[in-house]
């Protein structure tokens, strides 16, 4: 296997942040990932480690905050395009009667 | 008995209770440490292990919304960041269990400074946190307290909540607390009345209390005159639940006597566990989204377990289940197209689907097998041309035509279109859909040019702008020429702001959120048609 990087960002639309449930689901998909992953709330860091859900809620990162992932390993690209994933479908919390029909 | 007081706080939980004041003890249980380094890694190791094992059979028993909470404590029991830090402490001489409430208190002291959301957060770790104290010091799991107790604390536990009997009923008074934390959510659904922030009077004295959790108000060793008070404010409350409850399962009609149907929106089947089938008149709603969030596109048995399920659950109910509506604001990776530079005029809805006919065909055969199991109808979303429905129309006739050959029980539900797109709104009779569904909150957006996630816009993607009404109106007067059903499943569906307007338009089908059901039967109720 081949290790290579990978980076992306995503704006956290999520209403109150990054917040427990969020935060759990966001650090589960990480873990499922071999890659090390990392995310910070600014471009210039810090950067902590996106599997660690302590570290990922420290961060407290409000609604409006764009998140960056960087990953370095052999499904790196893969672990950040499932994570910007991830926080685009609002960590997958359905809304009842969402704006979405 | 002690004089009474009255004591304000902030509402969390909204409800009246009475009952006996229980203050559980904090555990502050000593520990005799071993002085040994290897054996205190040792000792909370096995007791973050332990901590792991109650959450976990809690979970089983919470319910989906206490068993998400706890599964966020778990998985901070679990990284090791945590765990790091503590053995860091008991390598350099310090006893386990200080060792573990300073790495926890660690990251209490960093959530203080955060929002209000952040600093609820305090209560799972102090609860985890104590949870992991209680093992190390062999005094977990003390005697719950007694049904239809008022807790009174200074904050509580979401374990402490969940592993409580709230079936007798009984109320939380909290010192401190929020009413964004887990435990208020919980109690909110729960139906138990609470207040926080009370501050620390409400500690030291009081062996009974009243608590108005839509107040935020508690008066501990309420006099006869309170009581009083309480039982006839609480014999009121009664009435009004039973009127709701009496009504919520009558059908909706106006007070000129004309029936509405109201049905219910659904986006995810997990919502049905709570929805007695009575209330409503069917499903107007089903959004197939929620099968493609577990990543991955679902495979066609899957996908017949999830539909019938809801037709089960309607009990002979009509239930509409839309075709995936991907694209747009709810991009599913590996299916939708990427970089479109505006993905709402892009390839979304029944446009995707026929782009990718594979997992449409599969849509398709799914909704055809579980529509055997009762009044199953098809609803395809963002049609623009009748072309759109001719192929959507062919391709499912295929697809039973297919299923018969096979041997494979299968019914050909009625195909129906969402009418979101003004160009189907404006010239709906050339479908020659079997039923219609106005998709207020697209067609809004669209006829008024006004994105409904840009904030600067918002003001602009009103629905009841006359040009909205008025296409409502028509796609209703379409549909009636045609001797077709016309429903409406937006938002604006279950605001009492625009709900007789609707009905003036001429709409006798509405589907709203479920819990928004009661609001809208009794606002039809309010309406006069001049029938």
């Amino acid at each position: 296997m081949t290790d290579t990087s990978a980076s992306g960002s995503v704006l956290l639309t999520h209403e109150v942040g990054l917040h427990a449930r969020p935060s759990v689901k966001l650090t589960k998909l990480a873990k499922a990932h071999a890659a090390r992953i990392e995310l910070a709330a600014s471009e210039a860091g810090p950067w902590i480690d996106a599997k660690s859900i302590v570290k990922v809620m420290a961060t407290k990162a409000p609604k409006g905050t764009v998140l960056h992932f960087r990953a370095a390993g052999p499904d790196a690209a893969a672990a950040v395009e499932a994570l910007i994933g991830l926080v685009e479908r609002d960590f997958d919390e359905a809304v009842p009667n969402a704006a979405s029909v | 008995m002690p004089p009474p007081s009255d004591l304000a706080g902030r509402p969390a939980a909204p409800g009246l209770a009475i009952g006996p004041v229980v203050r559980p003890a904090a555990p502050v249980a000593a520990r005799r440490s071993s002085d040994d380094p290897m054996q205190e890694t040792d000792d909370l190791l096995t007791a973050i292990e332990m901590a792991i094992a109650d959450l976990t059979a809690l979970a089983v028993i919470a319910g989906d919304e206490g068993a998400a909470i706890l599964e966020f404590q778990v998985a901070m029991l679990e990284d090791e960041a945590l765990r790091e830090f503590a053995i860091t402490s008991i390598t350099a001489g310090s006893a386990a269990d200080a060792a573990w409430r300073q790495a926890v208190d660690v990251q209490i002291a960093g959530y203080e400074e955060g929002e209000e959301y952040f600093q609820a957060r305090i209560a799972d770790l102090v609860d985890l946190r104590d949870r992991v104290l209680g093992h190390l010091a062999g005094t977990a799991g003390d005697a719950p307290p007694l049904p239809g107790a008022v807790l009174v604390a200074e904050d509580l536990t979401p374990s402490r909540f969940l592993a409580t009997d709230w079936s007798a009923g009984g109320a939380i008074a909290l010192a401190a607390g929020s009413p964004t934390s887990h435990v208020a959510m919980l109690a909110r659904s729960r139906g138990v009345p609470m207040v926080v922030g009370l501050g620390p009077a409400i500690l030291d004295r009081g062996t009974e209390a009243i608590v108005d959790g839509s107040a935020g108000t508690v008066c501990l060793d309420p006099p006869a005159a309170a009581k009083d008070e309480f039982r006839r404010r609480q014999a009121a409350a009664e009435a009004m639940d039973r009127v709701v409850e009496a009504t919520i399962r009558e059908p909706a009609v106006t007070r000129d006597g004309v029936p509405v149907a109201v049905l219910i929106n659904l986006a995810d089947p997990a919502e049905l566990d709570r929805i007695d089938p009575a209330i409503c008149d069917g499903v107007g709603l089903v959004r197939t989204e929620f099968l493609f969030h577990g990543g991955g596109l679902p495979d066609e048995e899957r996908q017949v377990a999830a539909y019938t399920r809801i037709v089960a659950w309607a009990h002979g109910r009509p239930v509409t289940i839309r075709t995936l509506d991907a694209g747009g604001d709810k991009p599913i990776p590996g299916l939708t197209v990427e970089g479109e530079s505006n993905p709402f005029l892009g390839t979304r809805g029944i446009r995707l689907s026929l782009a990718r006919p594979g997992p449409f065909r599969i849509q398709l055969r799914a909704l055809a097998r579980a529509a055997v199991h009762g009044p199953l109808k098809i609803m395809v979303p963002m049609v623009t041309v009748p072309a759109e429905m001719d192929a959507a129309r062919q391709m499912l006739d295929e697809a039973v035509a297919e299923l018969a050959a096979a041997g494979i029980p299968a019914r050909r539900p009625p195909l129906g279109m969402m009418v979101e797109v003004p160009a189907a709104a404006l010239a709906v009779d050339r479908f020659g859909a079997d039923f219609l569904s106005i998709g207020s909150n697209d067609l809004t957006q669209y006829v008024t040019a006004a994105a409904r996630d840009t904030g600067a816009v918002a003001d602009l993607a009103d629905p009841g702008n006359p040009a909205v009404l008025r296409l409502i109106a028509e796609v209703a007067a379409a549909g009636a020429r045609q001797g077709i059903e016309v429903s409406l499943c937006g938002d604006m569906a279950g605001d009492p702001a625009f709900v007789p307007a609707l009905l003036q338009a001429g709409l006798r089908s509405l589907s709203v959120a479920p819990a928004a059901i009661a609001r809208t039967k009794a606002t039809v109720a309010a309406v006069d048609l001049g029938a």
